[in-house]
């Protein structure tokens, strides 16, 4: 065990944990934020994809001793945002979201790609998109609400 | 009030794109316990013994001898049993649950369980048959005296997961005010069955078990029975400990030894007359069933009944067999048993067309079901079927019939392919007015606000959104005046199961009606109910044993043109283009049809070239997560294209037919199709993957 400190959706804070344990671990089961999910613990399908330093990383790949001094924003912080509103509209509008389940992560990850390159084309799209799995939508409507994200959050990013 | 078929928005996205919708995995209880299964480490033996360490305090074994009434799954044949009776009967099989407070601690007691056993041979191909089901139409003997040529071929298809993105899980805990009641919580698609199997394997009355669903993370048929094995297991735990217990399965316990579908083999023979007509089809279909029965009887049925597709074939000799094998029971998968033999009749026909030199289109325009032909069953096609108009529109949408000339020229290492299909909406035959007895409830209160009381689980699909919407548009009210809560069975009556692509056609067709009738009697600031029974077409007439009748009340059809390249290097496929065309009767919310239709297509693609399950000497998964079970990405997929054509169905709601299995079927023949335009060599089997695209290449027939 070891106190770990690192600024969490915006807050500093410090816990006792052991530095190996899993950060998707952490944020679910010491903090409660269950919007991160854990779809198959080996970085394949982005379900936990959280923002540190205002990148997207897969959480369950994260050793807590990774994490100190860094600031890891969740969905559920995000989710307060004007970028998140103008993507979770996209995605509302056009059909990006069936079972919910990859939508957080893929929410996040479509923020991280629109921060880095705000006009990205279809094919750079699915290129950043493709460490998020979705099983239920064919990924069609998910590449085109970030089109449609992009073209309406001009600045938000 | 909207109009029909444009979308209006999905109830649910709100809460699922920040994250707050709560999945089994979400919900923590006090007292809370977590449950690890112990599971059979060979194929096929008795089990000698069991040494379990000392377990400390507040920690549980729980195994058959826990089970209070009968250790059985309640699924159609009642062979499967919740915890291993003694003899293991494939890889994996459960023995018990650790039951205990800390995860990190059962993990350590698990590995000090230890179990010897006395192995036996175990089965692994197609030798030992368990069901088997057959039929005939006009008399194939006799036909094949008058046929000129007789052309034989097989077809293979492998295992396929679900990999819904969310693991299955399940949480049962005792209920807080009313003693001896279980409440069970978990990633679902039919909330009644594990209902019902609850209450059969505890001896737990009617009263005593509760349901209730949470988010459900996709299910696509691997949720349907599962979870009454999880559940029933589960519910032993509680009765023993008295406390809340939850068991949520990571990625690779999910892949390892939850069902999936089923791999098959189809023999088939075609009789040819002198103008080149198919005048019988012989068929041997085998499916593999895993250690038990479960319900691949059903998923027998489908295939069998599926096997000669979009086509009329005279004269036709089916049977079909599900073969136990000592692995890991197979069981619903979206298709559940067509895609197999739709993949094997669609290439047959192809294979056909290049023996006879004439053009596979159109030998399969001149063999092309309309409405009043007799079915394979021996029933009838009762309503109008618009293929041809389908054919045409998938042709000027894709250029399929420019692009196959071009193609198949040698050398240009592209090629395309065109599958048109069937699904059979709902339960088989009369199963829905005879088994099922589907009831639907709404109720109004005084303030006018109206509740919707089904069974069907949103597991993505949409339903809680197109069902309301069904309601609130048949009675003429706002969207938001009308409530679809996730299923309660202390609330709802028994509308069925969530599958068998039956929620709109049935349940929808329910609420429509009940609708109507709740619009007739309405008064203002009284509180109402109306409770609709399912009445269905009543010239629908099936006979199980016989296979012979009506075996759907109606049929959705389709056509998907995929485009690929091959890298003659490598042998790796990629999708350029796709192109789906689809009848589902009429949409009922634009957005969410488009949406069963793009995720059934790319998981029908992946079936057909990507998604590789095989198992090792003892019968092991030699896949284990989603880096070595590959289903596709963002970027595996082109921008896919779909289009609808309205052909009413008088039972459905608003003329709505069955549309979520329907995309799934034509994926994997038509990308395999398109394999063989681009390597020239027939595909026999699926997935193509490149190993096996090397080999046709290497040796394959042309």
């Amino acid at each position: 065990m070891e106190k770990i400190k690192f600024n969490l959706n915006g807050k500093d804070v410090s816990i006792e944990v052991d530095p190996s344990s899993r950060l998707i671990d952490v944020l679910r089961l010491n903090y409660g934020l269950t919007g991160t999910k854990e779809g198959c613990g080996e970085g394949s399908c982005g379900a936990c994809v959280v923002l540190m330093d205002g990148r997207s990383v897969n959480s369950c790949l994260l050793p807590m001793a990774n994490v100190i001094n860094h600031k890891i924003v969740t969905i559920e912080e995000f989710s307060k945002s004007k970028a998140y509103e103008c993507i979770k509209e996209a995605f509302s509008s056009l059909g990006g979201s069936q079972c919910g389940f990859c939508t957080p992560g893929m929410i996040i990850a479509s923020y991280a790609l629109l921060k880095k390159n705000p006009h990205p084309s279809e094919e750079e799209i699915r290129e950043h998109l493709s460490g998020n799995l979705c099983r239920c939508t064919g990924y069609e409507a998910i590449v085109s609400a970030v089109i449609l994200a992009s073209k309406k959050g001009e600045g938000l990013w | 009030m909207t109009k029909f078929a444009t979308s209006v928005k999905k109830v649910d996205n709100e809460d699922k794109c920040k994250g707050a919708a709560l999945f089994v995995d979400d919900i923590k209880m006090d007292n809370m316990l977590y449950a690890k299964s112990i599971r059979a480490t060979i194929a096929c033996g008795e089990i000698k013994s069991i040494k379990l360490p000392k377990l400390p305090e507040g920690y549980y074994f729980i195994d058959k001898d826990d089970i209070k009434k009968e250790n059985v799954v309640n699924i159609i044949y009642s062979d499967w049993p919740i915890f291993c009776t003694g003899h293991v009967n494939y890889y994996g099989e459960p023995i018990g649950l650790l039951v205990g407070e800390n995860r990190g601690k059962l993990e350590e007691l698990a590995k000090q369980i230890e179990i010897t056993y006395k192995e036996e041979t175990p089965i692994f191909d197609y030798s030992k048959s368990y069901i088997h089901k057959e039929y005939t139409k006009g008399d194939y003997a006799s036909a094949k005296k008058r046929a000129v040529k007789v052309i034989k071929e097989s077809f293979e298809s492998g295992y396929q997961e679900q990999a819904y993105l969310e693991p299955q899980g399940m949480l049962v805990y005792p209920d807080p005010k009313i003693k001896d009641k279980l409440i069970c919580t978990g990633s679902m698609q039919c909330p009644f069955y594990i209902k019902r199997a609850v209450m059969r394997s505890t001896g737990l009355g009617e009263d005593k078990v509760r349901v209730i669903q949470p988010a459900v993370g996709g299910a696509f048929g691997g949720k349907e029975h599962y979870p009454s094995l999880t559940g029933s297991q589960l519910a032993a735990a509680v009765i023993k400990t008295h406390r809340p217990v939850k068991m949520v399965f990571d990625r690779e316990e999910d892949i390892k030894f939850s069902t999936k579908r089923h791999p098959s083999r189809t023999d088939l023979e075609a009789l040819i007359d002198k103008d080149n007509h198919i005048i019988g089809l012989k068929a041997k279909i085998h499916l593999n069933g895993g250690a038990y029965r479960g319900c691949s009887g059903v998923v027998l049925s489908r295939a069998l009944i599926a096997l000669t597709n979009a086509y009329t074939i005279d004269n036709l000799d089916v049977v079909g067999d599900a073969y136990m094998t000592n692995t890991v029971p197979t069981a619903a998968f979206r298709g559940f048993g067509s895609p197999q033999t739709i993949f094997a009749m669609e290439m047959f026909i192809h294979h056909i067309a290049k023996d006879l030199g004439v053009d596979a289109l159109e030998l399969r325009k001149k063999h092309l079901v309309k409405q009043g032909d007799v079915t394979a069953n021996s029933g009838h096609f009762h309503d109008p079927i618009i293929l041809p108009e389908i054919i045409e529109k998938a042709i000027s949408m894709s250029g399929y019939d420019k692009k196959i000339k071009e193609y198949s020229k040698p050398g240009c290492n592209k090629g395309i392919g065109m599958s048109l299909f069937l699904h059979g909406c709902g339960f088989t035959g009369s199963g829905e007015s005879d088994l099922i007895k589907a009831k639907v409830k709404l109720i109004k209160d005084e303030k006018d606000h109206v509740y919707v009381y089904a069974s069907s689980v949103d597991m993505g699909q949409g339903n809680k959104t197109t069902l309301k919407r069904i309601v609130s548009k048949n009675l003429g009210v706002r969207d938001d005046q009308v409530t679809f809560d996730n299923p309660d069975t202390d609330m709802i009556p028994d509308s069925g199961p969530t599958a068998a692509s039956r929620t709109i056609i049935i349940v929808g067709f329910l609420m429509e009606k009940a609708a109507k009738n709740l619009k007739k009697i309405w008064k203002k600031g009284v509180r109402q109910e109306i409770v609709e029974p399912y009445v269905g077409p009543t010239y629908i007439k099936w006979d199980e044993d016989t296979m012979q009748g009506d075996a759907y009340p109606s049929y959705s059809w389709g056509a998907n043109v995929v485009e690929v390249s091959y890298d003659p290097t490598t042998y790796q496929i990629s999708i350029d283009g796709v192109w789906s065309v689809y009848d589902c009767g009429r949409v009922v919310d634009e957005r969410i049809a488009f949406g069963q239709a793009d995720g059934g297509i790319v998981q029908g693609l992946g079936y057909g070239y990507l998604e590789n399950e095989v198992t090792d000497e003892i019968g092991r998964f030699r896949q284990k997560n989603l880096s070595d079970y590959i289903i596709p990405t963002a970027k595996d997929m082109p921008h896919l294209e779909t289009a609808f054509i309205d052909n009413p169905f008088v039972y459905g709601a608003d003329g709505a037919k069955g549309l979520g299995e329907l995309t799934l079927v034509g994926g994997a023949p038509a990308v395999a199709l398109a394999i063989e335009n681009a390597i020239g060599k027939k595909v026999n089997k699926i997935p193509a993957t490149p190993e096996y695209i090397m080999e046709l290449v290497t040796n394959g027939k042309d």
